[in-house]
């Protein structure tokens, strides 16, 4: 929408940026690069730095070292006012004393009017009166746009939880900035207002057209909303890649686990004799590249944990303690001997009932899925098939 | 009936609160034979207030010294916010090296009783030349500790979202003050003009110092050189003359409280 430079490059590149608040270390060694137009959800469990690394981006808190870049120019010494970035906060931060108006009209009066053309008596001047005419024509476009026209001469006290959210979401918007910068802007909505309200922040984004670095630490949020995810855990960002890639192919235990409701089932495992990722005495999976005796973790899905009524090879026996019905699917939650965590697995409700009364059910897993991680987290590879195949064959 | 109770004890403090005020005006109509007269009646057997008044008027000038009250009044409450409210702010939201230890002095200033400096404020005032201007009146008092420390503690109270809202917005740090700060600190900041005008119209110790011309009186030092000119024992006049200085406290007190009253709520933020 505004006029940008096309410069070769991230349009936004956070680079290796360091934070310590006293002797804790908030951030370190980040390094992400957003291209233009594109909408990235910063997610991770609270206190991972996710925050902190949002208002580095804004200019409103300083980083101990590191750079952002913003179409290549360095603005980290540049204060936030003249970023050009908008920012929308948890507590939507609107300004108590003004209407809806005067909150969305603020940024565009403090950027285009001088201090000499704010003073109360200057607004007579019929150059400051054009000014003031034409912010006042772009507010109110921006709240036909966002559907807040009635709200217009209300304060922030009048108004309902998600009202103040689209206004908090207009001041931003109205100021065409060069990116959104969004702080768990739904946390405070009730649910249903919730997802309602993401779609239309995706809406905003894609017709804005601008750079949103959109902190969550709702992962569906981040699942559903973002062009890319970036998982941060303790400071870092652990892994940066498209929803899907984040889902299927996490590079990190951590991620796996963070991202996927229900959680990833994790199995602890060893490598036996034969080279299979066994539990007790039940192998699982084989062609993994980790020499025999090494500890592992299997990372499953729900909806790759499949359960038979009968054993067989690559099975491990289970129990069915309950059996959560969700209307599309059920969740059946077992233990299996040598797992510590109950087992999770998803199904079709009808599948679920034939597993009902069984004691004892057979947990598989769907091989092409599975995920290997090493005892420090880190995904390990396994062999394609064919490799395996000859391996086998030798 | 407790209400009754209630209203019974409310009605006897305002009694006792009230009745010298009722009193001073009741001696500021009756002529001087009937000050002194044995019983206490309120209602003057014969109406001396025009004498009286006129005489307040007239042998001191009256106008002179309430203008020049107020006009100390409005400066040093006008001045007192624009240093407290900046400093209150930076004390409370701002980061930066040796904070704790400034506002560490600002809590011992709060200590510091008038009395204790001013002598060395009468020695400076001498040596600017200030003593017997309406400057010296107002100068001392345009730095309040209590100023500072009472705003910071209310800015306190205001959440950082909405300074860096404001910061992202394009407010500088000035802007924050006095868009953001004062305007939601509006019930504080009244609270504090009516302790401080209350406090300053009052005065009469160190106006007594540091002013001996009548035309440079505030309010209580004119009271003083009436007396002093009428030989103190012309009650009724004096009675008329301190009805008229208490009269402008009284609507000004009115008139803030309502403001007070209607002191902003923070309800912008969060539920």
């Amino acid at each position: 929408m505004t006029g940008l430079p096309s410069v070769s490059g991230p349009a936004l590149h956070l680079r290796d940026i360091g934070k310590a608040f006293g002797q804790t270390r908030v951030l370190e060694g980040i390094d992400l690069a957003v291209g233009q137009g594109e909408f990235i959800a910063l997610v991770g469990p609270s206190g991972c730095g996710k925050s902190t690394l949002l208002r580095i981006a804004a200019g409103l808190e300083p980083p101990d070292r590191g750079e952002v870049l913003l179409h290549g120019r360095d603005v980290t010494a540049v204060r936030a006012a003249d970023r050009d970035m908008a920012m929308v906060f948890q507590s939507y931060a609107l300004y108590p004393h003004l209407t809806t108006r005067q909150n969305m009209g603020l940024p565009l009066v403090m950027r285009r009017l001088s201090a000499l053309e704010r003073l109360p008596l200057a607004t007579l001047r019929p150059g400051v009166r054009a000014k003031l005419a034409a912010i006042r024509s772009e507010v109110e476009s921006a709240a036909a746009m966002l559907k807040i026209t009635p709200l217009l001469d209300r304060k922030p006290a009048q108004m309902s939880g998600g009202q103040r959210q689209r206004v908090a979401l207009g001041r931003a918007l109205v100021r065409h900035p060069q990116a959104f910068l969004m702080d768990e802007p739904l946390s405070n909505l009730d649910a249903a207002l919730r997802v309602h309200m993401r779609s239309e922040i995706v809406d905003l984004h894609r017709r804005a057209g601008v750079i949103t670095l959109y902190v969550t630490h709702d992962q569906e949020e981040a699942l559903g909303m973002a062009d890319r995810i970036a998982v941060m855990l303790g400071g870092r960002i652990l892994q940066v890649a498209s929803p899907d890639e984040i889902y299927r192919n996490p590079s990190h235990v951590e991620v796996a686990s963070f991202i996927g409701s229900p959680r990833i089932n994790l199995l602890p495992a060893v490598i036996d004799a034969d080279g299979h990722a066994s539990i007790g005495p039940h192998p699982l999976a084989d062609r993994i590249a980790a020499p025999v005796g090494a500890n592992l973790r299997l990372g499953i899905r729900p909806e790759h944990l499949h359960l038979a009524p009968d054993a067989g090879p690559w099975r491990l026996p289970a129990t069915v303690d309950r059996i959560e019905f969700l209307g599309a699917e059920a969740l059946v939650h077992c233990r299996a001997p040598g797992v510590p965590d109950p087992l999770i697995a998803r199904m079709a409700p009808p599948a679920a009932e034939r597993l009902r009364g069984l004691g004892t059910v057979f947990a598989q897993a769907d091989d092409r899925a599975l995920l290997v991680f090493d005892l420090q987290g880190q995904r390990v590879a396994r062999h394609p098939l064919a490799a395996a195949a000859l391996a086998h064959a030798g | 009936m407790t209400r009754l109770l209630r209203l019974l004890v409310l009605s006897l403090g305002a009694a006792v609160v009230l009745f010298p005020f009722l009193f001073m005006l009741s001696t500021s109509f009756k002529p001087q034979a009937e000050v002194f007269s044995a019983g206490l009646s309120l209602i003057p057997s014969h109406f001396a207030g025009w004498e009286n008044y006129a005489k307040a008027f007239t042998r001191i000038p009256m106008a002179r010294i309430l203008l020049n009250g107020v006009v100390v009044c409005l400066a040093i409450v006008g001045f007192q916010l624009v240093f407290a409210l900046p400093a209150a702010y930076a004390l409370a939201k701002l980061r930066f090296p040796g904070r704790d230890l400034l506002f560490g002095l600002v809590l011992l200033g709060l200590l510091v009783p008038i009395h204790a400096i001013s002598i060395p404020l009468y020695a400076a005032a001498r040596a600017l030349g200030l003593l017997n201007t309406l400057a010296v009146l107002i100068v001392p008092f345009t730095l309040s500790v209590f100023a500072i420390f009472l705003f910071r503690q209310f800015i306190k109270a205001i959440p950082d979202d909405l300074i860096l809202a404001a910061r992202s917005d394009g407010l500088s740090e000035a802007a924050i003050v006095w868009r953001i700060i004062l305007p939601n600190a509006w019930s504080a900041a009244s609270a504090f003009a009516i302790f401080s005008v209350v406090a300053h119209w009052n005065d009469l110790y160190w106006p007594l110092i540091a002013i001996s011309k009548t035309q440079l009186a505030t309010p209580p030092l004119g009271l003083l050189f009436f007396r002093a000119a009428e030989a103190g024992d012309d009650y009724g006049a004096l009675m008329a003359a301190t009805v008229i200085i208490t009269a402008p406290l009284i609507l000004f007190f009115l008139f803030a409280q309502r403001l007070f009253i209607e002191g902003m709520t923070m309800t912008g933020l969060k539920g």
